[in-house]
């Protein structure tokens, strides 16, 4: 299969970017999309070009490391799977393909399709974690927790902090990511704790890494390669409003 | 509190919530009295004289006024806020998300139109009839040069509908807000934390219904109207 191409190169965060276009041939349909743009880098780096810079580790869906919007969607055109789970085939031969770095203000581009996340990671340091003891697994497995809850909460920690929700929200919102931490904590005995703490230091500290508000339009839910639902988002809003009131 | 209100992303947006669930109320209300209008005239304007200059329908119409300036106000706030935390580099390549609506991509357009509605219906209505009350006035002078009492709320629909661009302006206005609130019920129950997986069917579903119902209420008044000034008063509309 042969694709062109148009992908957006910026030399550092406070260089200029621009598209720019690369023709890619003979690729398997079976070529996952990373694998394509690493063949792309090799025939670049053969020419003595500069290689397209993208974020990468797992490469099977579970790190949230990628991070590229494809012709429009975050993580490419197909549902509830991350970048590297893209294969060529997906795609019709001699197609144009539109490469993105995730856009949002709190995700300053660092290179080409690389952009610094980072703040996800202060909102987690901000209240995404339990202070109480747990002790070992087998005290963890004899607390009683309702299967419905679990599963709640499971579906919630699925979530792994990719950042496609704000880069998709028309306001880039961090909304989702926020929720699903709040919500999977706040589904557990042990998370139940901090329940209101956490809440309004997670809020607090998103606001102040300045993502947008959230018009609960779901584009974040539909683009979400876990799935995360905005149910955690009405959920995040009844402990974020029950604290505040508690205050 | 009163900060978080201010300072917090939701608490601003539960302020739109809250804002906009007295909005739907007050508009609500507002259908429920026009459809009046079709029954029976003088039953109308027994509503729009107990609404007239006195103090609780002035008391009313400032809270009601207030409501629609912070509801306004702060959806600018907020798009101001949200178009900032986008950035300034926009995708080259957008699509429209699967289950996500036109509506709740564009409510602040829509909430323009629906705002520029409500200044040609205040010119049409409110300052022909509270305010010629409150000025002192006891007559209205419509553009055709007829004279009408400003509690004659009848009479004035009458002559607005019989006009066929403003109903096609009151239809268009009215088709915003149904757009509007197809995405504006349930996220407001959402954004006090009121729905989950199993609800949002249903929520959707109310929105519609409620949506349909204010469009279809005020809808049907309008056409009603003008319908009748196309038969000039024949003994089937009378």
């Amino acid at each position: 299969m042969n694709f062109t191409l148009k992908i957006w190169r910026q030399k550092d965060a406070h260089s200029k970017g621009e598209f720019k276009e690369y023709q890619v041939k003979d690729i398997s349909s079976d070529t996952s999309f990373l694998e394509m743009l690493d063949i792309l880098n090799n025939d670049l780096v053969h020419k003595g070009e500069e290689p397209v810079a993208f974020d990468h580790d797992c490469r099977e869906g579970i790190c949230g490391m990628c991070s590229l919007h494809i012709n429009g969607h975050a993580h490419g055109p197909s549902q509830a799977v991350t970048t590297c789970q893209i294969y060529m085939r997906q795609f019709k031969d001699g197609q144009t393909i539109v490469v993105e770095p995730w856009r949002s203000a709190a995700f300053p581009v660092i290179k080409d399709l690389v952009v610094n996340r980072g703040a996800y990671d202060q909102i987690l340091q901000a209240g995404g974690f339990i202070s109480v003891r747990t002790n070992s697994v087998p005290d963890g497995n004899a607390i009683p927790i309702a299967k419905a809850d679990a599963d709640e909460s499971m579906d919630a920690a699925a979530c792994v902090g990719c950042g496609a929700c704000a880069a998709t929200c028309k306001n880039g919102s961090a909304m989702l990511f926020v929720a699903a931490r709040v919500s999977s904590l706040a589904k557990l005995p042990q998370g139940r704790v901090e329940g209101a703490r956490r809440a309004k230091a997670m809020v607090a500290k998103m606001d102040e890494l300045g993502f947008g508000n959230c018009t609960n339009t779901g584009a974040c839910q539909a683009e979400c390669p876990k799935s995360i639902s905005i149910a955690h988002i009405a959920r995040l809003n009844r402990e974020f409003l029950c604290a505040k009131l508690e205050d | 509190m009163g900060c978080f209100l201010t300072n917090s992303s939701l608490g601003r947006k539960l302020v739109m919530s809250i804002s906009g669930c007295f909005l739907l109320l007050f508009i609500t209300f507002h259908m429920a009295m026009n459809l009046v209008a079709i029954f029976s005239a003088d039953a109308y304007n027994w509503i729009c004289e107990m609404l007239g200059a006195n103090w609780y329908a002035l008391v009313g119409t400032a809270v009601l006024a207030g409501g629609v300036l912070v509801h306004f106000a702060y959806a600018f706030w907020l798009t101001w806020q949200n178009r900032k935390a986008r950035g300034n580099v926009r995708y080259a390549v957008t699509v429209t998300e699967k289950g996500v609506s036109w509506a709740s991509k564009n409510m602040l357009l829509l909430g323009v139109i629906v705002f520029l509605g409500l200044a040609m219906h205040l010119s049409h209505f409110w300052a022909k009839m509270q305010l010629v009350e409150l000025m002192g006035g006891h007559e209205v002078v419509l553009t055709d040069g007829s004279v009408v009492a400003p509690t004659d709320g009848a009479a004035i629909i009458q002559y607005t509908f019989s006009q066929w661009y403003n109903v096609v302006l009151y239809l268009v206005w009215f088709a915003a807000l149904w757009l509007h609130l197809t995405h504006g019920v349930w996220s407001m129950l959402q954004t006090v934390g009121w729905a989950n997986d199993k609800w949002y069917p249903r929520l959707k579903c109310l929105s519609g219904i409620v949506a349909t119902l204010i469009f279809g209420g005020f809808a049907i008044v309008v056409v009603w109207f003008y319908v009748q000034s196309l038969c000039g008063g024949c003994p089937c509309c009378a």
